[in-house]
Parts: C-alpha cells; structure tokens; sequence
C-alpha cells in the first residue's frame, strides 16, 4: 500500500501521533534534566545553553529545531484528525451521555486532549518567543565568559519566575503537561501497537508515574525560583558583576543577525 | 399479570423518531407490574403490549436470540451501551439491576454509520461491508483436507476464539466517544492473526477492512477503552494494538 495512503488512515494517524508523542516526551524529559542545572548556577547553566546553541558549530541545534517543529506540527495534525473525525463520526449525540466505568481508560485527561494539546502548543510558541528570542526585554543580559560572547540565559530565566504571574502561568501549564500524558503517555504505546494484555498494565503504571514526575519536576523549578528568587537573583548578579558587559542582549541579538547578513552578502 | 408483592414500577425516557428522516425526540412512558426476573426486553414487550392495547404505535428495538450470542439487540441504556452489568448483553440484563421507581433512559446505538431506521433500531450493515472486506479465509474446496495437517496450538486458538466471540452487536461504536469501530475490526483481524488458516490474506485482510472501516465513517479510536468496558463478550483492546501492528507491518511490505 501507498504509504501516504496508509499514514492518512484511521490507524496511520494513530502510529504517526503515538510515534511523535513519545519522541516528545523524550525531548521532555531531556529539557527537564538540562533545566535543573539552574540549580547548579549560572555559569553551569548559561555553559549548557550555549553548548546546545554551539553544537556542531550551530548545526546540531538547527537540526534540533527542524526535527521538533515536524513533531510538534504532525503531533498537532494527527490529534487534530480524531477530532474532527470525531463530529463527522457522531453528529447527534446522546441526550444522557454516560461512563461505561469497569475497564474503561477514559478519563478528563482522555477526553480533553485536544485543548490540553492545544494549550500546550500556544504555550511552546510563546516559550520559544520569551526565552529564546527574549521578547520581553530583561535589560543588560550580555556577558564575555574566557573570551566567549554569550547570554546571561541564567538572569532571564531567574527575573521571569521572580514574578507571581510568569510563576503562575508556567506552573498551570506544566499541570496541564502532566494531565496531557496521563492518557498521552501509555496511549502512546497502545497506538503504535506495542502493547498487549500482559504488558499495558505495567505500561499505563509506569506511563502514570512519568506524567507525575514530568508535572512535578516542571513545577518545581519556577516555583522554588519563585520561593527563592533572593538567592537565585543574587547569583546572577554576582555573576553579571564578574562577566557582564553593557551590551543589552537585544543588541547582541541585533548584531548576530547584522553579521550573519552581511556574511550572507559577502558570500 | 397479576401485581405481585415484589412489583417494581419504572419511568422510560424512550427515543421516538418515526423513521430517517424525523429528527426524533425522548418520550415518557410508565411502567408497573415488571417484576424482577424480567429481562430488560421483555420489560419493552410489556410496555408494547400496553402501548398496543391502547392504540398507539409500539416502540421499534432490534431482538433475536435473546440469549446473548446473535448480536441483534442494542440499546443505550442511561448512556451506557447495553446497560449497567458489564459482559451483557441487552436481552441478558435483568430488571433486578435497576430500583423500583428508576428513571430510565433508552436511546439508540448512536454513529453517522449506523443510521436510525425508526426509533430504537439503527442500521448496521456498515459492520457486513467491513467484515465482506477481508474478514473471511479462502481455500480450495474439493476432497477433505487430512485431520491435522494444519496443527494449531492450544493457547493460539484460545487466543484467537476469545475474539472470535466477537457477536458485532455494535456496541462498541455506540460506547466510543469518537464513534470509531476498531474494536469490532481488532476483533476480525485479531482472531485470523493468531491462527495458520489467516495468514496467507493477512496482509490484505487487515489493509483492507481499515479502507472500508474509515469510508464506511467510523471515527478515529483514541484509546479511551469505553469499547472494552461495554462489550458484551469482553473484546480485549489488544486486538486493536495488533490490528495497528499487522497494518504497520502490511502497508511496508505490499
């Protein structure tokens, strides 16, 4: 069969959306793991940035970049499907719905994740938009560490989650992570067909146990930035007094994209 | 029938729509003297019975064997497919599940694919075109094969008989908040997948019924298992994961 037939299918969807699901959890848990080195400091921290940023001189995050924006979207687009599919499949509904209960997997987390997934997507754009591309303006964010030019990433992650709003938002959001991947994350398994009755009882346990834990880590950072935003503040204006320079980082960001065009002209 | 002392009265929300085309609506109906071995059906007959002697038209439901293995019944019952008691099917569920003096609701198996016919009768031959796409074996007739030349495990025709209980009553795709039939497909493929007699279509079986599964409009399955828990013959959803395996497997290699 035509594979861009077969991946269009009610079950092609289903492995495509199992598939990218999990490979998201990965980078998930990843980012998760790389975050908690801001509790190793600021240097530890903006080291690990602009390692990630640097790899394979730029390259590996380029390619990082491409692989998840095809993720997210097919993820996005695969979920969309069923739930589309979903009104064409049942326009009248029952006037009493009910819950069939006993075995039934299904859950406010099952029943709501193309809002949670939709949330979640809202909330990647706007992540990217704040700490990438800093649009929120942070003041003086440059610094010169042995003679490399980089971003007090560290400062901006720490002046955010001072703020009760930024703190409150992230923290509804990572719930919603967890809540996400408590039906996403075993499912996951199941519609990519590798589960049967002896293994998704431990699948969906273990499946549970990695939403709380992702949920809980994400909360946890912002939240103890939030408690201890004097210590983690302090930190990094020790840090900035060793390393800073008086370039704001838009200005760093401003030069970087000015020298890549005019290396693009000279070329 | 004579009232008896363990009488039990009940107040039905029954949907009415006198044929496709009616948009249809719930109507109440009350009931007494159903006394608690009566079967959910014969508790229907009972108001039919009334409705009739009183001139009126009797509400339409679907009923065969009554004794749980045609497949032919279906009602959702207070939004559950087949009622309350799990592993049963609608015939098979007694009154003594519900209290005197209950407030039930009856509507119809409910999916686009599964048109009302008139009242609580749905169309389900969408379900025949599935199955007429790949849920059969083919061989050739002629002289009778040797007994045993096609050894079969013991584990492996369990296996494969537990999802050959499958009675394609349909509740799965009334229970499936997306309305899609993947149990009753995981069930064919599944119970042809296990044994030597389904492999050499097993490929085209399962690519097959898929194709006819989402033309025939069926939703997408998004794993929420409310097929499982209303299955009359408790189909396991491992027979969707491994629909979803041979069809992986089937689309790389044909």
């Amino acid at each position: 069969m035509n594979l861009a037939t077969a991946a269009q299918s009610s079950i092609g969807r289903k492995l495509i959306s199992g598939l990218t699901g999990l490979l998201l959890v990965g980078f998930v848990i990843g980012h998760l793991t790389g975050n908690f080195l801001l509790l190793a400091g600021p240097e530890a921290f903006n080291n690990y940035a602009y390692f990630l940023e640097h790899l394979f001189h730029g390259a590996g995050l380029i390619i990082a970049e491409i692989g998840l924006i095809v993720l997210f979207l097919s993820h996005a687009w695969s979920g969309f499907q069923v739930w589309n599919n979903k009104w064409n499949a049942r326009k009248k509904n029952y006037e009493v719905p009910g819950d069939a209960g006993g075995k039934s997997k299904k859950s406010v987390s099952s029943t709501t994740m193309l809002w949670s997934g939709v949330l979640l997507l809202a909330f990647v754009v706007w992540h990217v938009a704040q700490f990438k591309f800093g649009i929120i303006d942070t003041g003086n964010r440059a610094v010169m560490v042995d003679g490399v030019e980089m971003r007090n990433l560290y400062g901006i992650v720490v002046d955010t989650f001072a703020q009760p709003l930024w703190t409150g938002i992230y923290v509804i959001i990572m719930v919603m992570l967890g809540f996400h991947l408590w039906h996403g994350a075993w499912s996951a398994f199941q519609s990519m067909g590798l589960a049967n009755d002896l293994y998704l009882p431990t699948i969906t346990k273990v499946a549970h146990f990695l939403s709380i834990v992702l949920a809980v880590g994400f909360v946890a950072l912002p939240t103890s930035i939030f408690v201890f935003s004097n210590h983690f503040k302090a930190e990094s204006d020790k840090y900035m007094q060793q390393y800073g320079t008086n370039e704001t980082s838009g200005d760093m960001i401003y030069r970087t994209v000015s020298g890549l065009m005019s290396a693009e002209k000279g070329a | 029938m004579s009232s008896t002392s363990n009488a039990m009265k009940f107040t039905l929300r029954i949907w009415r729509q006198k044929g496709p085309k009616d948009s249809g609506k719930l109507v109440d109906y009350k009931v007494d003297d159903i006394i608690p071995e009566m079967s959910f059906l014969e508790m229907l007959d009972v108001l039919n019975e009334k409705l009739a002697a009183e001139g009126k038209d009797p509400v339409a439901f679907d009923s065969d064997c009554r004794e749980g293995i045609c497949g032919t019944c279906g009602l959702v019952i207070n939004g559950i497919a087949h009622g309350p008691l799990a592993g049963t099917t609608t015939c098979g569920l007694r009154m003594r599940h519900f209290r005197s003096g209950d407030v039930i609701t009856i509507e119809p198996f409910r999916a686009d694919s599964f048109p009302i016919i008139k009242d609580l009768v749905v169309d389900r031959t969408a379900f025949d075109r599935i199955v007429q796409a790949g849920g059969y074996v083919s061989f050739n007739t002629g002289s009778a094969p040797d007994a045993n030349s096609v050894l079969v495990s013991k584990d492996a025709s369990h296996d494969s008989m537990d999802a050959a209980t499958c009675i394609g009553c349909g509740a799965c795709v009334a229970a499936c908040p997306n309305a899609s039939a993947h149990l009753f497909t995981g069930a064919k493929v599944y119970q042809f997948a296990k044994i030597p007699q389904g492999q050499p279509e097993r490929d085209q079986r399962v690519l097959n019924m898929i194709t006819t599964h989402d033309k025939e409009g069926f939703g997408d399955c998004s794993n929420h298992g409310e097929c499982e828990a209303v299955c009359p013959k408790q189909i396991n959803i491992k027979t969707i994961a491994q629909m979803r395996r041979d069809y992986l497997v089937a689309s790389l290699r044909t």
